[in-house]
Formats: C-alpha cells, sequence, structure tokens
C-alpha cells in the first residue's frame, strides 16, 4: 500500500473539514455529542447570552447522571438546590434548543457512557466528543471519543466542529490470554501502572492483539474508559465483528440495506499493514494477576499479591515524595500485605464497571455469601435498562440476599457529586476509575480494582486475591 | 476573553506530580449553573485546615505568593476530570498563567479557551525556575507571551515554544467561536457530503 494510514489518522481525515494551519490544527467535524448537566449549564448560557442556535440538535443526547440520587426509591426532585438547579435549567436548555433528554425518570437514563452505547447512538468510524473525560470510552466500538470542557462543548454546540490538533499515535498490542478471575480491568491498570499516570498524554492509543480480540465489546469499554487515566486523549480499537453483533440489536443501529453499508464501511476501520506508530508497547498478560490500587493516582497499583511499596527504594525524589505523601493519605505502611488492608466501603459502579457482564461477574463471587458485617456494600448499576436486566436474571435477587444496597443508575460514589459521599477516613473497594485524594469524599480512601475483586472484598472485608475465593458450585 | 500580553507577579511552586482537577476544585464546589464563586472552592482542601482556618504551610496563604499571578507546577497538573471549572477558579484568584512540565490534555485546552497561558518547559529548565522562584525574595517573574520568554528575578531570560494559533488566539482574546463560525459555509457544505456518504449517521 502505498500510504498506510493509522485507524486514528483514517478517523480524523474523515472528519477534518479544514486544515487550519500547518502545525496540525484542523476544524474537526463531531458527529455526536453527550452532554450531562453539571459540565454542560454555561455552555448554554454561552449560546444563550449570545443568541446562537445549535448547529445540529440531533447530535446531542442529554442524560442527567452527575447529581442524582441512586437511593432505591426513584425520585424526580433532587436532594440539594445546587443539584435540582443544575437539573431544572438542563431540562430548559434541551426543550429551548431542541436536545433530547433522558431525565432523571426516564426508562433509558444512566451514567452518559452506558447509556449512549445502549441506545446504539454510537457507532463504528464516528467522532465523538463530551465533556466529561470518560468519553474515551467509545473507543471500544471503533469510534473515536475524547473529553473536552465547557467552553468547547459551547464551541461544538454552535457549530459541530472543534479546533483540534492532532495527538501522536501510540498501539499497544495486548498478547496472551487472561487466567480465571483476571479481567479487562486489570489489563488497563498494568498498563497505567506500567506507563505512569501521563504515560499518554498527547497519544491517541490503538488497543490491538489477540487478549483484547478475545474480549467482549463490554470489557473492551473499561480499557478504552481508563486509558484517559493514563492521560490518553483517546483510545480505540478496530470495530470486528463482535462489536457489529453488540450494535445490531441496539434501538438506533441502522436497519435493513442501511446495516449492510454501514458494516461493509465499518470492516475498513483498521490501521493499514505497515502503518507507522509514533510509539509501541507490548503488553503480556498470560501471568497478570488481579490488580488493585495502594495509593492516590492510578499508577499507584499493584498485583493483589504484593505488598505495599518502599518510597525509601524510590530513585526520582518527586516520585518519592508522592508516594509518601499517597500512604500518609491512604494510611498505609511500607511492606504491609495488600490483603491485609481492611476495608469499610464496598462499590460497584461507573462507567468503567457497571454494565450487565460485570454485574454477571459480582454475582458469581457473592452468590450464596454474607457482606462482612463492618462493610457497607452498594451497586449502582450503569443504568436503568442495566438494573432491570439484572432483576431479570435474577442477580438483583442474589446482591439482595448477600447484604448489598441494590440502587438506582448514576454516577454516585465515583465522584461523589450526589448525596454518596464517604467520610473522612473510610475506605472503600471501589469499581471506579479515579482513587484521587478526596474524590470519594474528602479524606476518603479508595482503592480501584475490577468489581470482581470489589465483590471478593466485600465479603471477606479486606483486600481479596479472587482467584482463590471459593465459589459456589 | 482578556488578552494575554506581557504579565509580572509572583510564581507559587507546587511541585508535587498528578494534581489532578478534583483538587484543584473539589465536587461540593460544582453545583452552580454559572462560573460564580470559584475561588473560594481552588484548592479547598489544601488551603484551608478541618477548622475552616487558612492553612499557613500551603504555598498561595503565605505572604509572598498571596496574589500570585503564576504556578510553576510538577508533570501532569489539571489530570482527572474534564471540568472546566478548575480553570475558572485560577483564573478567579488571578493566576494567569501556568508552568510545567506537562499538562493533561483537557486542562490544557480548558486553558487556552479561558485565556490561561500554560507553559511547557523542559525539566532542567523546571527546575531551575523553581529553584529562583521558591525564595520570597525573588518570587517575581515576567512572562513575555509576544517575545515567548519567561524573565526570573535574577536576570535569566528562559525561552519557550508555543503553536501560533494558541499564541494569537492568546495575545489577541479571540472568540473562537466567531472565528470557526465564518466557516459556516465551508461547515456546511463538508456535513451535507459526509451524511450522504454515511447515511447512517
Amino acid at each position: 500500500m502505498n500510504n498506510p494510514k493509522t485507524l486514528y489518522q483514517k478517523h480524523i481525515d474523515s472528519h477534518t473539514v479544514c486544515p487550519l494551519d500547518d502545525q496540525g490544527h484542523v476544524l474537526l467535524y463531531i458527529d455526536r455529542q453527550v452532554a450531562n448537566e453539571y459540565t454542560s449549564p454555561q455552555a448554554f448560557s454561552g449560546m444563550r447570552e449570545t443568541g446562537r442556535k445549535v448547529w445540529r440538535p440531533s447530535a446531542t443526547l442529554s442524560v442527567v447522571d452527575h447529581v442524582n440520587p441512586t437511593a432505591p426509591i426513584r425520585i424526580a426532585t433532587m436532594p440539594d438546590a445546587g443539584g435540582a438547579r443544575q437539573v431544572s435549567y438542563f431540562e430548559e436548555n434541551c426543550r429551548d434548543f431542541g436536545i433530547e433528554l433522558f431525565d432523571v425518570l426516564d426508562k433509558r437514563q444512566g451514567i452518559e457512557h452506558v447509556v449512549a452505547p445502549e441506545q446504539g447512538f454510537i457507532m463504528p468510524g464516528m467522532v465523538v466528543a463530551a465533556g466529561d473525560s470518560h468519553t474515551t470510552t467509545y473507543g471500544a466500538l471503533g469510534a473515536f471519543g475524547f473529553g473536552i470542557g465547557t467552553s468547547e462543548i459551547e464551541h461544538l454546540l454552535a457549530s459541530q466542529t472543534l479546533v483540534y490538533k492532532r495527538l501522536k499515535t501510540m498501539r499497544v498490542i495486548v498478547n496472551g490470554s487472561l487466567g480465571a478471575g483476571v479481567t479487562s480491568k486489570d489489563i488497563i491498570m498494568a498498563l497505567i501502572e506500567k506507563i505512569g499516570a501521563s504515560g499518554a498524554t498527547g497519544y491517541a492509543i490503538e488497543f490491538a492483539g489477540p487478549a483484547i480480540d478475545d474480549l467482549s465489546v463490554e470489557a473492551r469499554m473499561t480499557i478504552c474508559n481508563m486509558a484517559v487515566e493514563a492521560g490518553a486523549r483517546g483510545a480505540f480499537m478496530a470495530p470486528d465483528d463482535k462489536v457489529f453483533a453488540y450494535l445490531q440489536t441496539k434501538p438506533r443501529a441502522p436497519q435493513g440495506k442501511m446495516w449492510e453499508q454501514a458494516v461493509a464501511k465499518w470492516r475498513g476501520l483498521h490501521s493499514d499493514e505497515g502503518a507507522l506508530f509514533d510509539r509501541e508497547i507490548t503488553l503480556d498478560v498470560g501471568d497478570l494477576e488481579p490488580m488493585v490500587t495502594w495509593g492516590t493516582s492510578p499508577d499507584q497499583a499493584a498485583a493483589v499479591g504484593g505488598h505495599v511499596p518502599d518510597p525509601a527504594t524510590e530513585p526520582d525524589p518527586i516520585l518519592r515524595q508522592g508516594m509518601q505523601r499517597a500512604l500518609d493519605y491512604m494510611d498505609l505502611r511500607p511492606g504491609m500485605a495488600l490483603c491485609d488492608v481492611v476495608i469499610s466501603h464496598a462499590f460497584i459502579g461507573s462507567c468503567t464497571n457497571a454494565r450487565i457482564e460485570d454485574l454477571r461477574d459480582v454475582a458469581r463471587v457473592v452468590r450464596g455469601k454474607r457482606v462482612a458485617a463492618h462493610v457497607r456494600a452498594m451497586i449502582v448499576p450503569g443504568s436503568t435498562l442495566v438494573r432491570n436486566q439484572a432483576e431479570d436474571e435474577g442477580l438483583a435477587q442474589i446482591f439482595l440476599d448477600a447484604g448489598f444496597e441494590w440502587r438506582q443508575s448514576g454516577c454516585s460514589m465515583c465522584l461523589a457529586m450526589n448525596d454518596d459521599v464517604l467520610a473522612p477516613g473510610d475506605r472503600c473497594a471501589s469499581s471506579t476509575n479515579r482513587n484521587f485524594e478526596g474524590r470519594q469524599g474528602a479524606g476518603a480512601r479508595t482503592h480501584l480494582m475490577s468489581p470482581a475483586m470489589v465483590a471478593a472484598a466485600a465479603i471477606t472485608g479486606h483486600l481479596t486475591d479472587v482467584r482463590y475465593f471459593p465459589l459456589e458450585a | 476573553m482578556q488578552p494575554f500580553n506581557s504579565v509580572c507577579g509572583s510564581a507559587a511552586p507546587l511541585l508535587a506530580s498528578n494534581i489532578d482537577t478534583d483538587v484543584i476544585m473539589p465536587k461540593q464546589f460544582l453545583k452552580g449553573i454559572d462560573r460564580k464563586g470559584l475561588d473560594k472552592g481552588l484548592f479547598f482542601d489544601l488551603r484551608f485546615l478541618e477548622s475552616g482556618k487558612l492553612n499557613p504551610a500551603f504555598i498561595l496563604n503565605q505572604p509572598a505568593w498571596t496574589d500570585a499571578a503564576f504556578l510553576v507546577v510538577g508533570p501532569n497538573f489539571g489530570c482527572g476530570s474534564s471540568r472546566e471549572h478548575a480553570v475558572w477558579g485560577l483564573k478567579q484568584v488571578g493566576i494567569r498563567a501556568l508552568i510545567g512540565t506537562s499538562f493533561a490534555g483537557i486542562f490544557y485546552d480548558n486553558c487556552q479557551r479561558n485565556g490561561v497561558l500554560a507553559i511547557q518547559v523542559s525539566e532542567a529548565q523546571l527546575k531551575q525556575i523553581a529553584g529562583v522562584i521558591s525564595v520570597a525574595e525573588t518570587a517575581t517573574i515576567s512572562v513575555n507571551l509576544p517575545e515567548q520568554t519567561i524573565e526570573l528575578a535574577d536576570g535569566t531570560l528562559i525561552a519557550f515554544e508555543i503553536d501560533q494559533l494558541r499564541k494569537q488566539s492568546l495575545l489577541l482574546g479571540l472568540d473562537a467561536i466567531g472565528a470557526t463560525l465564518q466557516r459556516a459555509e465551508q461547515i456546511r457544505s463538508f456535513e451535507a457530503r459526509h451524511l450522504s456518504e454515511n447515511p447512517w449517521l
């Protein structure tokens, strides 16, 4: 082939309205936007102040997800004045600008990055931007998704475009096959630990290799979702038959002849043989163990069988200080076995890991068991549809019988913008994406891990290697 | 947007790596529908003690840096959540520019769109700058965008790189949306072709 292209180049080239300079800036056309109630208000206010119209209202789907309560009985009124104001202004904006909204009581409501794929709103080859950093999730469908700030949301609403600078490209080849009890969450956590929290800053990551091919579409979403925790401004995989099968049954997927036409085109969405990447990384996951974080940055992670590291062994002074600060915040001692870390809370939820397959994983671990007496354990499904499916499959009853709270959908304790907030000193095993200081509540401590690992920790009351956890026959 | 030309003021060192936007602007300050009042939330858990009193150990609470116009920051500053509230808060306390070795992507773009200059320097340059500005008597620097230089109190002049597109828009305080909408015809014709080639869109 004459000029082999990476998938990233194909995404950007096919969406470039015009180049803006010779330094890689282009005016980039955006096919879809997902909006939420907390990062969009000032963008809509800007539109109102300037009297601008939304360029293409049908390109945006709005979902209330960040501030709504997740109490088991769903209510439409927000308990706090700020959240209530955001939700009512969001409704007003969607109505006035002609944008479709899934409000809190909508049967399709949920976390935006769970809802949009579930509805078939995102398809291969699309370029998607949204006012949320985890927009990278859509890469698992062969789309190119990235997070933007509020000013960019306004720019996008007004023009359907963004002023965009091309990124460098990184290919991560994942080899080997995962052992039992090891998940895609462990793959992405291992990558972040390896390359660091800014290891992919300035890059778009393409994931490839047999271990990626083996994963389900939902499991792939977890990887693309969390790639932003390595700094990636986009992460994707070439779409395959699994993706097409996933999409075909979704409400907004094209039908009949148009479906055939779309799939034929989507089959061309892969990096060409011989395409060059700015950086290549190979990861072998054959021996990968379940991962947990011990610190306050997602790259401060280790295999669950390991120990809390000793900052004294870190030669780089900035990293050493960062480790010490993290251990002080997390109240952990160097050398302590990670499995000895006792938790007070277990949280299963978020756009990273609250889809139906995640909940099935959890059910396998907790069936017939009881949450440890000192642990408060919550499950917040990724969407109301996921919640309903889990109830239909009998998973919800397993969770309730085991002593988990079975809640309504929302972002919830992943970032604690609603009333699901930890108290200072609480320690949470969490299926989420960020273990930052104060993320789940001021002074609260977060250990990231896969949903199955959270489930095992909830039962034993301390971090636990789910591979050695006795499952009911 | 306030144009950025040449700015002089004190520069505060915040050299820890991976300072995320949850730390810069905690969740309890994200409940507004406007940009107001975010100066109160900036670095809230670092600036204030549990008692609600100012934490005297935090750099922005120390006399030489209370009116800082610049932050000199560690690697991967602004990582995490896309919340632009972090940049609005920085702006509201008077921060005009940040100097660091690397910034998280979304945060970097948010700075640009708010007229806050994010300057990337090498590790060696950062060390040199941090060494001088960490002393109260020599904390003042000037940043000259047209010349692309940082001048330290000891007279050292450090040159930095910036995309010309970003530079022009900061210098002029341009309305990016207005500029893009001048290309509305081009967008419309691209869109018509794109949608006809991909009718499922």
